[in-house]
């Protein structure tokens, strides 16, 4: 990718334009707000996470740049195509969604679905993309089977076939892995790793933080508005101060006089498994804590910084929602 | 983006395939022919051929009625579901999200219905046709291929399908239950049939010019119901269930 990223602003620098612009976008249905003042860029090529709790209105927001649903206020380019009701089916023909559930025709093969969906993009080459589609979800040797026979699992490769048939520029994909066993799992990551080496930028909204933070290149959490965007890393550097963790075979006698006045060292804690102290930089602190814990005769396990997954950034600022709303 | 034939023939396609694998379709599109059209034929046989004209005539009239209530209930059960049945089974969403245009997706669903009911409607005519030529009464027979009948036959049913479709899919379009749609649908169909009769029964005395009028107003009916179905269907209200 050629972009550069700006944590906490969702804008990016970048020497192609960005895939998806979206401007102080806000969608209400009468008093309920689905989501509200949400800004963030997406660059092309880029697999960006949309993350959030049930009713955050992720799926409004995707259904909205889907072109499915008007927004209420705000902006959006997608696709390069400015977001409006005349656009609606010339950005439709550049992007495609994959819906959480599936959406087959049940009574129709795998092959004639695909087909159908191949006429209403206006495909050409329909039998060469249909093989290609199958082949990427490995699902050729079941062109003929009934989609009404397939396992869920079956059913949700299917559903991604479908979506990668017109070559999008821009793929939203509805917690693509739901209902799919780790086998399956890991073929759908396989394939949106693949689509972004081919530039597809992926828009992803998932519940499974740890898939979130495996494929994506940016994560954004929503809830109800944008809370927070950037790369998992940098999320986990906002949110949470650095520390390290220290195991000891046996607790120490004091620890305030092994831990204070260390350099780097800011604060500590006792936990159930050692010991958790904050510090400004963990290259000095830690160097300086282990000739310390040694001259203090502890048997140490470990020494580690801290880490912090994108499922901690998470919870953390669900956790703020929550306590700000039982306010 | 203009009007694309390609979207609505794959829209098409999709439906007669999924028709041929439905068992209450085809229990639907069999079973309503076979009931409406034994009334006509037991009239071929146990009308009396030596009644003055206008009697037979009328008697032929009505008995020809129940083959028009054929183009109108076949399309009307599969129009009702048409919308509100894709959505039920959760297929209308990512057809939505394709390029496909209203106009385009709507227009699929009435041929869709159409085209059956059409082929349903004259073959069950054309049996009818040829049960009279060669089995009943040579004056009866006479009588039914003299007067207007086999052309208000040919004009009406396209015609009355073309109603039953547009209701039922305006109805489909804004219902949120299949059976309540289907309901709806088939009161929605009853209006012109209401009329025929009217006619049939001499309640309202026909004319060509009566004919012909009424034909020109479904003609225009149908014709601009597909606008105003196109109008009244509304993306969000199918996707999420609240109004734009």
């Amino acid at each position: 990718m050629t972009e550069t990223h700006e944590a906490g602003f969702g804008r990016l620098s970048s020497v192609d334009p960005p895939a998806l612009v979206v401007d102080h976008l806000t969608k209400r249905f009468g008093d309920r707000v689905a989501f509200d003042d949400v800004s963030f860029e997406v660059g092309t090529g880029e697999v960006f996470g949309f993350l959030g709790p049930n009713g955050a209105g992720k799926t409004t927001t995707v259904r909205t740049l889907g072109t499915l649903i008007a927004p209420t206020a705000g902006s959006a380019t997608v696709a390069g195509i400015p977001l409006n009701a005349k656009n609606g089916s010339a950005i439709r023909s550049r992007i495609s969604i994959m819906p959480e559930s599936p959406g087959l025709y049940l009574r129709l093969t795998v092959m004639e679905n695909l087909q159908c969906f191949a006429g209403l993009y206006e495909l050409d080459d329909i039998r060469g993309r249909i093989g290609r589609a199958l082949r990427a979800v490995n699902l050729e040797d079941r062109a003929g089977h009934l989609c009404g026979s397939l396992s869920k699992g079956l059913r949700q490769r299917v559903a991604l076939a479908r979506a990668v048939l017109n070559d999008p520029a821009v793929l939203f994909l509805d917690e693509p892995t739901s209902g799919l066993d780790p086998v399956a799992t890991k073929e759908v990551h396989e394939l949106i790793a693949s689509l972004r080496e081919r530039g597809v930028t992926i828009f992803l909204t998932t519940h499974r933080l740890e898939e979130a933070e495996r494929l994506c290149d940016r994560v954004a959490i929503l809830n109800t508005t944008l809370r927070v965007i950037g790369r998992p890393d940098e999320l986990r550097k906002q949110l949470f101060r650095r520390s390290i963790d220290i195991r000891l075979r046996v607790p120490l006698d004091d620890p305030q006089a092994v831990f204070d006045a260390r350099p780097g060292v800011e604060g500590w804690d006792q936990t159930p498994a050692g010991y958790t102290l904050t510090v400004s930089d963990p290259d000095l602190a830690a160097p300086a804590l282990a000739r310390a814990l040694v001259k203090a005769d502890a048997d140490i396990l470990s020494i580690a910084e801290s880490h912090h997954s994108l499922e901690d950034v998470y919870l953390e600022l669900i956790d703020e929602d929550v306590e700000a709303n039982s306010r | 983006m203009s009007f694309s034939w390609t979207r609505v023939g794959a829209i098409l396609r999709k439906e007669l395939r999924d028709y041929r694998r439905n068992r209450f379709v085809i229990v639907t599109m069999t079973m309503v022919p076979i009931v409406f059209i034994i009334a006509p034929m037991i009239q071929l046989f146990v009308a009396n051929a030596t009644a003055n004209t206008a009697h037979l005539d009328t008697r032929i009239g009505l008995s020809l009625l129940y083959m028009l209530v054929i183009p109108a209930i076949v399309p009307s059960t599969l129009s009702a579901y048409s919308v509100v049945g894709e959505r039920d089974q959760g297929t209308l969403e990512p057809v939505l999200t394709t390029p496909i245009r209203r106009e385009e997706f709507l227009i699929a669903k009435a041929l869709a219905a159409f085209v059956p009911a059409l082929v349903i409607s004259y073959t069950i005519f054309g049996i009818f046709l040829a049960t009279a030529a060669l089995f009943a009464h040579p004056v009866i027979a006479s009588a039914i291929y003299a007067g207007t009948h086999v052309l208000v036959q040919l004009l009406f049913t396209p015609l009355l399908a073309g109603w039953a479709i547009w209701v039922g899919i305006a109805v489909s379009a804004r219902s949120t239950d299949v059976r309540i749609a289907q309901q709806l649908s088939m009161l929605g169909s009853l209006p012109p049939l209401a009329i025929l009769a009217l006619i049939s029964l001499n309640v309202i005395t026909a004319s060509t010019a009566l004919a012909l009028g009424f034909a020109a107003a479904l003609l225009a009916f149908d014709l601009l119901a597909w606008r105003v179905v196109a109008a009244m269907f509304d993306r969000e209200r199918l996707v999420t269930g609240r109004r734009a």
